[in-house]
């Protein structure tokens, strides 16, 4: 199907963007357009006015600053995929980045446009939140961080403002123990359920983050399960409370009960894997 | 809305409206039927090209998006002289389509799949074809096909 009607603009700068934004409240962002034309498609977005910010340059980057990566907002899944540099400090995004859809999808979709399209089923949104990642909004009054625990709002909903573009994702080294499950039907599907463990000290042992995708109306932090490893339960202990907090839908996909299991099933074995420690992307 | 790009080495100028699809744009402007649709959902790859020697898929991109881009669509793959490109001759050899319909994005997915690896695995091929899907083969020989295509020493 074709999409409604629309104006587009091209924006060549961030503050550009954030100017067209403030000036036409009927605008949405485009950036690889991977979530946002497939709505548009379905009607299911009705944008008046497309800000294009594929053109904006220098915001597609990974830059090494020490204790953690900077990601710019444009960075493609794919760049994500192949970046050494993400390889060998945060394995687990690149590899989660490598299980996104399928190549062209990968070849087109950003970091910057999984995060704030705020979608439960999507993948990065966890990982960013395992990782505990801070990410960096501009608008009008400047750039101000968000850290990834008070990012996702609800449903598709996020804390960047309608004058606000996502510029940047801050993410702490990562080099120890990880794992990212994704349980899907079909090869090129959203995860019916995911799950994210990292090993917080970056030597494999805990403290354990654990993200789960696809068990609520945001991407979740498994609150339960991470109190319980850091308390020495082992990896099925841990797992039995994957689904406590969480809200999984039912869908065609999977029952919440169906997921509520996968939730437990997959937590487990994430922890196995994160907790025998180091492991490269292969 | 003007927008210009290079489509299989031709440069194209053209007045579109913003909404136009991108796949749109190569069958219904410039004519390059091969280049198929196959679902509304971004799901079945029939509609892939190469952006920049990258695969696509056209029905997810508008074609304002390819503003100052070198496109490929499966038209552009074979010599002028009508000599098939090694992954066209491997489906070709070994079976690789019986309807067709999934062809020539299965094509384009599977040159971008050997560029960026030029010796997958035979999952590797399952993993970076998994974009694009074929309702008749039931995958065997378009794997064999990309596989033997990659073989095949006049690979460009
Ligand atoms: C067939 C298919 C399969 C897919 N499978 C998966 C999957 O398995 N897992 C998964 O996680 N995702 C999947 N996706 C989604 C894909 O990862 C998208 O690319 C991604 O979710 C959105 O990134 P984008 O750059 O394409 O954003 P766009 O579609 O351009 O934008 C998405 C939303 O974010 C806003 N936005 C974009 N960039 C910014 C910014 N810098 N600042 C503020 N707002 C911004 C836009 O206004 C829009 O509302 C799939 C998509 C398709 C088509
Ligand atoms: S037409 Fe099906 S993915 Fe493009
Ligand atoms: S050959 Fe018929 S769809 Fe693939």
């Amino acid at each position: 199907m074709i999409p409604a009607r629309f104006d587009y603009r091209r924006a060549g700068s961030v503050g550009e963007a954030v100017a067209l934004l403030s000036e036409f409240p009927g605008a949405k962002l485009l950036a690889g357009g991977h979530s946002l034309l497939p709505l548009m498609r379905l009607r299911l977005a009705v944008p008046s006015l497309l800000i294009d910010i594929g053109p904006v340059s220098g915001l597609s980057y990974v830059r090494d600053e020490g204790d953690h990566l900077s990601v710019g907002a444009l960075t493609r899944h794919r760049d994500l995929e192949l970046s050494e540099v993400v390889r060998r400090e945060a394995p687990v995004l690149s590899y989660a980045a490598g299980q996104v859809g399928d190549p062209q999808v990968r070849h087109r979709g950003t970091i910057g446009g999984s995060l704030a399209h705020g979608d439960p089923a999507s993948d990065l949104p966890a990982v960013v939140l395992a990782l505990d990642g801070t990410l960096v909004a501009e608008g009008p009054a400047g750039p101000r961080e968000i850290p990834a625990t008070d990012f996702f709002c609800g449903f598709l909903e996020t804390a960047i403002g309608p004058d606000e573009v996502l510029t940047e994702v801050r993410l702490p080294k990562a080099r120890g123990g990880w794992s990212f499950q994704k349980f899907n039907r079909r090869a090129q599907d959203w995860a019916t359920v995911g799950v994210v463990a990292v090993a917080g000290d970056g030597r494999g042992t805990g403290p354990f983050r654990v993200a789960l995708v696809n068990m609520g109306l945001t991407p979740l932090r498994a609150a339960a399960v991470e109190e319980a490893a850091a308390g020495g339960a082992g990896p099925a202990e841990a797992a039995s409370r994957a689904a406590e907090g969480t809200e999984p839908p039912s869908d065609l996909n999977a029952t919440a009960e169906f997921r509520r299991h996968l939730a437990s099933v997959l937590v487990r074995r994430a922890l196995e894997e994160a907790m025998a420690g180091e492991r490269t992307v292969a | 809305m003007k927008v210009r790009m290079t489509v299989n080495g031709v440069p194209y100028e053209d007045e579109v409206e913003p909404r136009l699809l991108l796949v749109q744009y190569i069958r219904g402007m410039l004519g390059l039927t091969g280049t198929n649709i196959g679902c509304d959902t971004s799901s079945c790859g029939s509609c892939t090209v190469l952006f920049g020697g990258e695969s696509v898929k056209s029905c997810t991109l508008l074609a304002v998006q390819g503003e100052g881009a070198e496109i490929t669509t499966i038209e552009g793959l074979a010599l002028p002289d009508g000599r098939l490109h090694p992954v066209q001759r491997a489906f070709r050899e070994n079976h690789g389509l019986q309807c067709g319909f999934c062809t020539p994005g299965m094509v384009m997915a599977a040159v971008s799949l050997l560029n960026e690896n030029p010796h997958p695995s035979a999952r590797e091929v399952r993993e970076g074809l998994e974009g694009n899907l074929c309702r008749c083969t039931g995958y065997h020989n378009i794997v064999e096909a990309v596989l033997a295509a990659a073989r095949s020493e006049d690979l460009s």
